[in-house]
């Protein structure tokens, strides 16, 4: 066991607060903290689950451990009887480490699937052996055409009264699923989206199962194309694959039909309402909005504890090199971004509960409340999925060139994590869904209608019309330091966005006659929107979250994050505020000194703050992040163990080197 | 292979007809894309060399990247040994030398995929630090590869402040040695390139120490590694310093030193000698250090941003107008993501910015010739400008860069994430250069210091470098333009960036000075201001670069169309960075609200006119399939084709996995009974 680095003492003896009620709160209650932390030591003491270095392996090695570690953990979630869905989820994050594995798309999507869409027959059929893991089975919609735009996708499957049988076909290269997690080497099985063709006529996307590969040899089967993608940005372990299929035939009742269904003779029965598979959208969507905070956290964590390690250059001649977290540069890249993990970890856990509360209420069949939850999640996934991605670089670059090095940790943070800006909904199309919603609620006002939940403050907007002043009398009573106000502030700028670009829209339809050419010509303003909406919500439920905790000391320092996360956003939006008159010049200055003032009073309890996260160092896989702060020793011996340095003498040296030198 | 040779029958093998949407794209460009190929080159002759140059390089089947994607960083590493060895033959047998026309482009051609870079800065660090008797033992050996050097600054503890590195070489007078060590484990030197396996010598900055008394840091040459057979010299503990997020191909080190005694004629002398008794002696200016950081800085800009970010741009434009998704108009065809105004407000930014820092690098190397040659004759003179330039736009064009190729990438949707699209290999390489040749904070600052400086200087009547003499001219105006017309005009927006940055060098200036005059210390004072500096000086380059953008596209003749899309391209770069900093214009009302909407009104206008002709400007900028290597960016834009046949290649593909018969086999058959 080594001490713990001198200057990390330092800071953690000097906190105001004590971190463990601050890992409470995030957890959702001690109980939760505990329970965690139970499961997390079943994994990390457990040496079936360990392994050499991920940064050493090939992707076909670190394939390979993915592969072995989930059988492992299916067998020993079933052996300790962990059946919650978060106690699963905190199993398999730290047996993967947070990273993807080649039966997330089984265990994710194929196994639910089959339990909401399948006919109780075809659970009989396919569920237990899939629970056994006889069948493994993906997810096969996206294709090399065609990806959130879901009514492209050119697979067809036409049926065939004379067999009883679907035939499935790829009739075009773009047509290749491509993409699905766990196709490309594990799977045996894949639910397939396809066209349906029936009597001569298209009736849209269908989910069938298709067996692909033989049981028993896991070749793939007659008529069946199908392999890895290659290799990507991050994702080594997962076998993202490509599917093609010529003519292959599947009986009848291998089409989910639990909704629609096509009858022996080819007759093709309506499914009663199509909005429920919203709900899976939002459940997936509001998974992302957590995993934002999480990547974020664990970014943060590693680079403010090297921030507070790491000593450089002079602030006053003569004296020590001071921790790099004490110059204002560095402060100022990393407290906001901080702050921001924050407010992503409650906005988590609000959509969380919201979707729980709602789908008591889907299933009673109050459908209601769903358009404004789906709308909201579709612009907070890619609210916070931007603001993450951007922010887990900021926090690469803070921790200089060693950030660069993969013993940082922070480079397969970010490869795992950037995807989610893409899948599961392209984040600009995510945004411009949100605003077809905030315009549709402007519209609703618009016409004296009242709104309700988080677009509520478009309904002001009509009685500014009749108080012109209103906005204006409005810019002086900003108090900067009053999170509340700031919450207005918030608002006021998100109505003002919400309206110029439905005003413009407007404008544009005046001029020209398609829906769709004027939608397209204002989506740049319809963007902003949709983000000054997600960025008030977010406000919004941190502020919130204050009045929640009980600890004063926990509170006084959210207090100061959470004023961290608003005041900063202001300044980096100044033009939104000041144009709308929200607050003026010399206000903008306060901001912007008041947010340099912050960066003073959160430094003592930086480190403090990153710890409350709890991430495990067995978790976070960083040298420069390690608990104990003992980075350069540490980034030695994990150097030595570099597959260049497997031998002295690189065999390059014999094959290159030296007939060159012979020669010249 | 036989699943290949399947998939050329079944699907056709379209690759090399031309995809339409991609010909139509070119079919209506305004300009002609072989000119201003021609004129980015600064003159055809350059781009036949060039070409004649890449040709050669990428027929020879050595230099071929084509199956990097698939490679392990061992097999990486030796490509780039092979590479670099196999250049010389290749550069002796086409006539091409280090002097001629030619050479400036082989990098270019080869990608940066090649060994022993550093090599190269070791010998410039004798050329230039280096006694002539010093040049004329090492040069010759190192131009004949008798040993491989590399350049051994940077330490696990400190990086671009130098003064704290904590290597020491102490001088010992009885043998004539100097004793090198690693005192610490965060002095261990830590990521040159080349040191990991390839170096036999490395050049080693280290703290001198003579009778006790410390002398700051010195260049020292050392042989790390035997020159028969390659193992490390005794007191040399060296290797590689594992995987990075790119650079698999460079073998970046750590060394350690113990007790390694190397003659006293091994200290690069130029400027500083220790005489035989041990008496130090400083001869001549070092001010020529930072003039070799400045030219390294300038060079980089270059080779490793702009040409990145030129292929980055060429590989989403392509794809954009291949990829065909969804409906703008009902019962149409689906519309190339192109035509989408976001899609736009992500690529032709970044478009335009690529022509800008295309022009302000010219203009780098313009005042960098003009320094050069005074200080042949020995002015120093405008050394503090170029080193401040150099810094402030190594910072401004390094970040602006790096995200704008990772827009490109996220532009590009799923695809954009496959290593075949070619993009995340441009991400990961180009964002190191945010730190490398000093980390981008620390830059800015320095051009900060340089700024607040000739602010004071130039309101006190003092002489000031002509480029910032704007900084006198403090008038409290407004902004004239009447409508979004107005904004078009390069005097209406040159001025907006202008007065935005001497409001800001003069307000943080301003601010630092009430800060000393209420009695805060000097250092206190500078480190409360430096996020309001790093904000200056951006602002100064920024504005440097539109104005350079504006007068670069006065001095172009109006022939062939290209002054009309350059005149485009410079209005949509200045107002897309008004619309995206809105708030730093609006500040102190020198644009008005209503103004900010003409901004926003003209801004987005231009997108849909750069729309028409961004396949043209991209395929201006001349990259072969070859260099760009990308599935997605190929001229042709047979993307899905390509995308396929190419993940078919994958290792993955070729042999069954070793995991299925050892875990996937017994998970589907045997542990059913255990589950």
């Amino acid at each position: 066991m080594m001490v713990m680095n001198a200057d990390l003492r330092r800071e953690r003896a000097a906190a105001t607060f004590q971190p463990e009620l601050l890992t409470h709160i995030l957890d959702g209650g001690a109980e939760r903290t505990r329970r965690r932390k139970e499961i997390e030591a079943l994994v990390i003491n457990d040496p079936d689950f360990q392994h050499e270095d991920l940064n050493f392996l090939s992707r076909s090695q670190r394939y390979e451990q993915a592969i072995r570690k989930s059988s492992l953990m299916v067998m020993k979630l079933r052996e300790y009887g962990i059946a919650d869905p978060e106690e699963i989820y905190w199993f398999k994050s730290f047996v993967h480490r947070g990273r993807p594995e080649p039966l997330d798309l089984h265990l994710g999507m194929f196994l639910p699937t089959l339990l909401t869409q399948a006919t109780p027959e075809q659970q009989d059929r396919f569920f237990m052996p899939a629970w056994n893991l006889e069948i493994i089975g993906t997810y096969a919609q996206t294709e090399m055409g065609h990806g959130t735009h879901l009514r492209g996708l050119e697979t067809t499957a036409t049926y065939d009264p004379a067999t009883q049988e679907f035939i499935l076909n790829s009739p075009t290269v773009t047509s290749i699923k491509w993409w699905p997690g766990g196709l490309g080497k594990t799977s045996n099985h894949a639910i397939v989206l396809a066209q349906l063709y029936t009597q001569g006529q298209c009736k849209g996307l269908h989910a069938f199962i298709v067996p692909i590969r033989q049981l028993g040899t896991h070749e793939p089967l007659p008529g069946i194309t199908v392999g890895d993608i290659g290799p990507k940005f991050g994702y080594d372990e997962m076998d993202n694959g490509y599917l093609k299929m010529d003519n292959f035939r599947i009986p009848r009742e291998n089409m989910l039909m639990k909704y629609a269904q096509v009858e022996p003779d080819g007759t093709y029965v309506k499914p009663l309402s199509d909005k429920l598979t919203y709900g899976t959208m939002v459940f997936i969507r509001s998974l992302i909005v957590g995993d934002s905070a999480r990547s974020l956290s664990r970014a943060c964590t590693i680079a403010i504890r090297y921030s507070a390690v790491r000593h450089q250059s002079e602030l006053k001649a003569g004296e020590p090199e001071p921790q790099i977290l004490d110059y204002q540069t560095q402060q100022y890249k990393l407290f906001p971004l901080l702050a921001t993990a924050y407010a992503f970890h409650f906005v988590g856990a609000y959509i969380k509960d919201t979707y729980h509360r709602i789908s008591g209420d889907i299933n009673e069949g109050d459908l209601s409340e769903l358009p404004e939850l789906h709308a909201l999640t579709a612009g907070l996934k890619a609210f916070t999925s931007w603001t993450a991605n951007a922010g887990i670089e900021e926090c690469r670059m803070a921790c200089g060139g060693h950030g660069y090095s993969r013993c940082s940790g922070i480079p397969d943070i970010y490869v795992t994590f950037t995807p989610s800006c893409t899948y599961e909904g392209e984040n600009t199309v995510m945004m411009l869904q949100t605003a077809r919603f905030l315009v549709k609620s402007y519209t609703q006002v618009s016409s004296g209608q009242r709104v309700a939940g988080m677009v509520s403050y478009l309904n002001d907007l009509s009685r500014q019309r009749i108080q012109p002043q209103h906005v204006a009398a409005r810019a002086v009573t900003v108090r900067i330091n009053d999170p509340v106000s700031l919450v207005e502030a918030y608002k006021a700028r998100a109505a003002r966005l919400v309206e110029a670009a439905a005003k413009n829209l407007q404008a544009e339809l005046n001029h020209r006659k398609s829906k769709e050419d004027a939608w397209n010509r204002t989506s740049v303003d319809l963007v902003r929107a949709s983000e000054a909406h997600c960025h008030y919500v977010i406000v919004k439920l941190f502020t919130a979250k204050l009045s929640e905790i009980s600890n004063a000391a926990v509170r006084a320092v959210l207090t100061e994050l959470c004023l961290l996360y608003a005041l900063y956003g202001i300044s980096k939006n100044t033009g939104d505020f000041l144009q709308a008159g929200i607050l003026t010049d010399t206000q903008i200055t306060q901001v912007n000194q008041r947010v340099k003032e912050l960066l003073a009073i959160i430094r003592p309890n930086a480190v403090a703050l990153v710890d409350s996260f709890d991430f495990h160092d067995v978790h976070l896989g960083s040298v420069l992040g390690r608990y104990d702060g003992n980075v350069y020793e540490n980034m030695f011996e994990w150097a030595k163990k570099s597959p260049l340095n497997k031998t002295e003498v690189h065999e390059s040296f014999h094959k290159h080197l030296k007939p060159m030198q012979a020669k010249l | 292979m036989a699943l290949l040779e399947t998939s050329k029958s079944s699907l056709g093998s379209v690759l090399g007809s031309m995809n339409p949407d991609l010909a139509s794209e070119r079919q209506t460009a305004s300009f002609s894309v072989e000119k201003l190929t021609a004129w980015l080159d600064g003159g055809v002759e350059h781009t036949l060399i060039r070409r004649a140059v890449v040709e050669a390089i990428e027929s020879d089947p050595i230099f071929s990247r084509e199956n990097q994607y698939f490679q392990t960083q061992n097999e990486r590493y030796e490509a780039a040994v092979r590479k670099a060895v196999h250049l010389q033959k290749k550069m002796h047998e086409m006539g091409w030398t280090e002097n001629g026309p030619e050479f400036k482009y082989i990098y270019r051609a080869l990608s940066g995929d090649v060994a022993f870079l550093l090599h190269r800065v070791f010998m410039r660090s004798i050329s230039v630090l280096g006694s002539d008797k010093q040049i004329s033992k090492w040069i010759p050996l190192a131009t004949q590869y008798r040993l491989i050097g590399s350049y051994a600054q940077t330490e696990l503890g400190h990086g671009t402040y130098l003064q704290g590195l904590e290597t020491t070489a102490v001088f010992d007078t009885t043998t004539q040695e100097f004793i090198l060590n690693t005192p610490k484990i965060s002095a261990m030197k830590w990521w040159p390139g080349d040191m990991g396996r390839s170096a036999t010598h490395t050049v080693v900055f280290a703290q001198l120490y003579v009778h006790g008394k410390c002398y700051g840091v010195h260049p020292f040459i050392v042989q790390i590694r035997s020159l028969q057979d390659h193992s490390l010299c005794p007191g040399i503990i060296a290797g590689d310093i594992g995987p990075k997020m790119s650079f698999e191909h460079i073998d970046n080190g750590y060394l350690m030193l113990q007790n390694v005694r190397i003659p006293r004629e091994n200290m690069l002398n130029k400027f500083c000698e220790v005489q035989p008794d041990g008496t130090y002696v400083r001869q001549g200016s070092q001010k020529i250090n930072y003039f070799t950081m400045t030219t390294v800085r300038i060079s980089l800009i270059a080779d490793e941003v702009i040409i990145p970010l030129m292929k980055a741009c060429t590989i989403a434009i392509r794809y954009s107008v291949v990829r065909r998704q969804s409906k703008l108009k009902p019962g149409e065809e689906e519309a190339k993501i192109l035509d989408y105004q976001t899609q736009q407000e992500k690529l032709l930014p970044p478009l335009a910015a690529a022509y800008a820092f295309h022009f302000i690098n010219d203009y780098l190397q313009e005042l960098f010739n003009k320094a050069y040659s005074e200080i042949q004759n020995k002015n120093f003179d405008t050394l503090p400008e170029l080193h401040a330039f150099s810094s402030g736009f190594k910072a401004l064009v390094t970040q602006y860069c790096t995200s704008a190729v990772d827009i490109c990438l996220r532009a590009c949707g799923g695809h954009g994430y496959s290593l075949l699209s070619g993009l995340p290999s441009l991400y990961t390489k180009i964002v190191a250069s945010c730190i490398y040749e000093g980390e981008n904070t620390i830059l800015l600052l320095q051009t900060a210091r340089f700024l607040v400086k000739c602010f004071k200087a130039a309101n006190t009547g003092q002489p000031v470098p002509p480029s910032v003499t704007y900084l006198a001219a403090v008038k409290p105006e407004k902004c004239p333009a009447k409508n979004k017309l107005d904004f078009l005009c390069p005097d209406i927006y040159t001025k907006a960036y202008q007065h935005m940055a001497v409001r800001l060098v003069s307000s943080t200036a301003a601010k630092l000075q009430d800060l000393v005059q209420s009695g805060v210390k000097k250092h206190d004072a500078w480190n409360q201001c430096t996020v309001q500096l790093t904000q200056a000086a951006k602002a100064h380059c920024h504005y440097i670069t539109v104005k350079n953008f504006v007068e670069t596209v006065e001095k172009l003749e109006t022939k062939a169309g290209i002054q009309k899309i350059m005149k485009h391209l410079c209005d949509l770069f200045a107002l897309h960075g008004i619309f995206s900093n809105a708030g730093l214009f609006l500040h102190d009302g020198y644009i008005s609200g209503a103004q900010m909407d003409m901004v926003t009104a003209s801004y987005l206008d231009l997108l849909a006119v750069v729309r028409k002709d961004a396949v043209p400007l991209v395929d201006a900028f001349d990259f072969t399939d070859k260099s760009l290597n990308s599935a997605l960016g190929s001229y042709d834009g047979q993307v899905y084709q390509r995308l396929y046949e190419w993940a078919q290649k994958s290792p993955t593909n070729k042999q069954m996995s070793p995991a299925y018969e050892r875990y996937l086999k017994p998970l589907l058959h045997n542990t059913l009974s255990k589950l």
